[in-house]
């Protein structure tokens, strides 16, 4: 492992510092009354329309319902949860919690039971706030277990008219709480928001935890806010730039961008009508900015891919030229030399003929600046977006500094490292090769957990259990989770991500999953993308009833046997996948398989498919399941199916 | 759900008196009375080829008894057209879905909106004053009430042709609430819907039962007896063209009839969950 510097410390950006008294609803205070009714803060589309909200508005709503809170019982450092799709709403009981000086805690949309009872309990939480009738089901099931819940909140009253539970109550009624109080005590908000100070604790987030139970990693006022300047300082934004708020706000990532670098700024943000609709939505709105995890881009990818598929010719060898020029032109952009003449101008013409359209499609015609973080992206991904002129860049951090603290400058990419660590920040490489952070949004500790705290913080140092490397560029390389780094057959290191993102570029492969530490050859694990293989197999008049069939036919699995060849091309002979079988069913995170941000959690898999993997490294050419799925209103069914093992041939 | 039948009243929205109905010698309806209150959830049940869609088609219109007579909000409705009674606040879903392929959604729900429309072709041709007042109406009642409570916001302007069958449904449903009725007529809304299709479905038709906003009575056929003894506040029970009972699902799951029937000797009672 190449170790050109121990240390690296930020660039010499200059960053305003952020005052240790400040606050986010102080700030939030300052930019509403500077707005007023003049500005729009938030759009969000509701029955095919996209609704604005000022400044004004948002200030209205929030002082409601933080009153309405204090009313009913909200007491300093109380814990505020939330659950529910991106909405207006979500972020004014957020921010309401905040003024009232309580603290946020988000659970993701889509969270078990047993995930909201453990995150509810653990947390302390007063108050749920939830969207509707889905998460007023699962807080009312869990209250029980919950002794100190006190009231769930609702803003859609949808499907609810025979709910008549005491601790319920809709938003609009804690608002109109707030209303009275503040008749009677008309100067409160403001006091309470004065009394705030930057040290105190804003939110508690529970890491996502791809290895035990989620830990609550408390972050304070001034680790959010001096995060989002030292970012902003070095690509900012405008007020007059729009974002659009589709990822779940329990994922820290979206709070930076719609609390942390939003207020700051004082862009409007955009919420979709529906997630499912969000895609269609980014293009309406065509955002400055965009950070997403891999996965979101991906899927993009992926999309791309498919339209080409089903093309005609003559588009097909235009859309094969310009990604031919693109790729020319950010490879030259990528080694740094400068761009030659011919590149710029076949660029051009791509972009004149192809590209712009792709980009408008994709809603990515205005981006600025794109971020992908939160797991590692493949080089080709990485590649295709630069191939059109997007300016995407890795960044890397974590919950535990309220977001970020790599990533790439507009002037100096390189698709497999995450940049230079950002002002103020300082990175360091431990003993074992450990990443260590530090910086003013360093965390303030895990919450009930004093052990897990003394692991990680050791003398203002953040130990984050990542592995990498200071290249001679001065960037960080993230190699992998630690214990997720293999040892090849030959002694040599290797992360199992790399396989896998690039077996992912193949529109085919949803998932894929190598496994082969310290054994004679690497063998994985794939899951088709239903969608794609099905439609492929459509078009070839092969029959199937449901995933499971089709995953086991032999046409896909030459079809996936094809992808990993692909794959496996250029590299050395003992990191070659070898043996590969095709899952009956894809990853889920309700099955514990991958986590809500859609890491994969290997040491469970490992032990959820034990018989596949050692059929993979025996010298049998079927496995037999016989398993029970879990859904999640509670129901089982039983899969018995016998996976084919197949050997690659090179 | 049967204890509150008796609050709805005795307002009586539908009534059929004595309705038959033969091909050539068959007799697919046999003297079929029944009577649907205001704000119930009427269902008909029995094996298949019991007559239900035949009486069914009756009540909408599309088939013609030879014998017995229908009453709509008090007036006789025997000899009114299909579209006639559609005026009248009466509309339907099929069994099988009989949507616009090639039109999108959106404009699906608006066709059965039209019956609403008063602009004629002069006006709507120069869309001034009272024709984008009219339109812009519609719109909201569309988007704001049919769209949302159905939650197809995502495929707005997709082909219906190009969806899966349960969104068809779902289609279906909307362009039959367009017309905003007081009467709705939903033939085997569930049928060919996997749980979770179903189960989405059985609660919209609850919202638009309940939902003040809705108050919508609704005939339902359907053979997933789990959903019917939930949803229905009475249920009438055909075998071959007579009626064998009419009564609270309650009455029903104990009439030794109606179990030897159709509740029958084996599963056939199975719902789904």
């Amino acid at each position: 492992m190449p170790h050109a510097a121990d240390t690296v410390a930020a660039t010499a950006e200059q960053v305003p510092e952020i005052p240790a008294e400040l606050t986010i609803p102080k700030l939030f205070l300052q930019k509403a009354r500077h707005y007023g009714s003049g500005r729009v803060a938030m759009r969000e589309k509701e029955f095919g329309i996209w609704r604005p909200i000022t400044w004004q508005e948002y200030l209205d709503n929030v002082k409601y319902i933080a009153l309405g809170l204090i009313q009913l019982g909200l007491e300093d450092g109380d814990k505020v949860a939330m659950i529910g799709d991106n909405r207006p709403e979500g972020l004014m009981a957020e921010m309401a919690a905040l003024c009232a000086r309580g603290v946020g805690v988000w659970l993701f949309q889509d969270c078990l039971m047993d995930e909201v009872r453990y995150i509810i309990d653990h947390s302390d939480a007063k108050f749920l706030v939830g969207e509707g009738q889905e998460e007023v089901d699962k807080a009312l099931s869990i209250i029980g277990d919950c002794p100190k819940l006190k009231k769930i909140i609702y803003d859609d009253p949808k499907g609810l008219r025979h709910y008549k539970q005491d601790c319920l109550i809709s938003l609009k009624e804690v608002e109109a709480l707030g209303r009275e109080l503040e008749k009677q005590k008309p100067r409160l908000f403001e006091e309470l928001i004065q009394k705030g100070h930057g040290e105190e604790t804003a939110l508690l987030f529970y890491t996502s935890g791809t290895t035990a139970l989620p830990k609550g990693a408390l972050l304070s006022h001034h680790n959010m806010l001096s995060m989002g300047r030292s970012l902003m300082t070095i690509d900012p934004c405008q007020e007059s730039d729009d974002y659009v708020s589709y990822l779940p706000f329990a994922w820290i990532g979206e709070q930076m961008m719609s609390i942390s670098c939003g207020l700051q700024i004082g862009y409007t943000l955009n919420f979709p009508e529906d997630p499912a609709t969000a895609q269609e939505n980014i293009r309406e709105i065509g955002p400055h900015v965009m950070f997403a995890p891999p996965r979101m881009y991906e899927q993009m990818v992926r999309t791309v891919q498919v339209k080409y598929l089903d093309a005609t010719w003559l588009k097909r060898k235009f859309f094969e030229f310009a990604t031919w020029a693109g790729y020319r032109y950010a490879d030259a952009k990528f080694s740094k030399k400068g761009i030659p003449f011919q590149w710029r101008l076949l660029h051009a013409i791509a972009m004149a003929t192809v590209q712009k359209k792709l980009k408008d499609h994709l809603g990515m015609s205005r981006v600025r600046n794109a971020y992908t973080g939160g797991a590692a992206m493949g080089p080709d991904h990485f590649r295709f977006f630069h191939s059109l002129g997007v300016n995407l860049k890795q960044i890397y951090g974590q919950t535990e500094v309220a977001g970020i603290s790599v990533v790439h400058r507009s002037t100096d990419i390189k698709f497999d490292t995450v940049g230079h660590p950002i002002p103020g920040t300082e990175v360091k490489i431990g003993d074992d090769g450990e990443i260590l952070t530090r910086s003013p949004s360093v965390f303030k500790g895990y919450y009930k957990n004093p052990e897990a705290t003394a692991k990680t913080l050791k003398e203002g140092w953040l130990y984050s259990g990542d592995k990498g490397f200071i290249d001679d560029d001065g960037h960080l390389v993230v190699f992998d989770r630690t214990k997720d780094v293999f040892t090849l057959k030959d002694g040599r290191p290797f992360a199992p991500q790399y396989l896998e993102t690039r077996l992912k570029f193949s529109p085919y492969i949803k998932d894929a999953w190598v496994v082969g530490d310290r054994k004679e050859y690497l063998a994985a694990v794939m899951c088709i993308d239903y969608a794609v293989v099905g439609k492929w197999a459509d078009e070839r008049k092969l029959n199937y009833t449901n995933y499971q069939e089709l995953s086991q036919m032999p046409e896909i699995y030459d079809l996936v046997e094809k992808q990993i060849r692909q794959a496996n091309k250029d590299l050395p002979d003992v990191a070659r996948i070898r043996k590969f079988t095709n899952l009956y069913k894809e990853f889920d995170p309700d099955d514990e398989e991958l986590t809500r941000t859609r890491k994969l959690r290997r040491a469970f898999v490992e032990k959820r498919y034990k018989v596949i993997l050692e059929a993979l490294y025996s010298a049998a050419t079927s496995v037999h399941i016989d398993t029970t799925i879990k859904y999640e209103d509670g129901r089982e069914s039983r899969i018995v199916t016998d996976l084919k093992i197949v050997t690659t041939t090179t | 759900m049967g204890e509150t039948a008796a609050s709805k009243g005795n307002d009586v929205l539908l009534e059929l008196k004595d309705v038959s109905m033969y091909f050539g010698k068959v007799a697919a309806l046999v003297g079929a009375s029944l009577k649907v209150r205001k704000g119930e959830i009427h269902s008909v049940i029995g094996p298949n080829g019991a007559g239900k869609t035949v009486m069914m088609n009756c009540i909408s219109g599309l088939y013609r008894p030879q014998k017995g007579e229908i009453h709509f909000k008090g007036e006789r409705v025997n000899h009114l057209r299909p579209h006639e009674r559609a005026t009248r606040g009466m509309s339907r879903t099929f069994q099988k879905v009989e949507v616009f392929g090639g039109m999108t959604v959106l404009d699906n729900i608006r066709l059965g909106r039209h019956i609403h429309l008063k602009t004629g072709v002069l006006s709507g041709s120069i869309y001034l004053g009272k024709t984008a007042k009219e339109e812009i109406e519609n719109r909201k009642f569309i988007e704001e009430e049919i769209i949302d409570l159905l939650e197809i916001e995502h495929i707005r302007h997709k082909p219906v042709g190009m969806l899966p069958y349960g969104l068809q449904k779902r289609v279906e449903l909307g362009r039959a609430l367009a017309l905003k009725p007081d009467l709705l007529i939903l033939d085997e809304p569930l049928a060919g819907l996997n749980l979770e299709e179903t189960e989405d479905m059985a609660r919209f038709v609850l919202d638009i039962n309940e939902d003040p906003r809705w108050n919508i009575t609704c005939v339902l056929v359907e053979h997933d007896m789990g959903v019917v003894m939930d949803l229905s506040h009475r249920v009438f029970v055909l075998n071959f063209g007579n009626t064998i009972m009419d009564g609270t699902p309650q009455e029903v799951q104990n009439n030794p009839e109606v179990i030897k029937a159709y509740l029958g000797e084996e599963d056939l009672y199975a719902t789904r969950r």
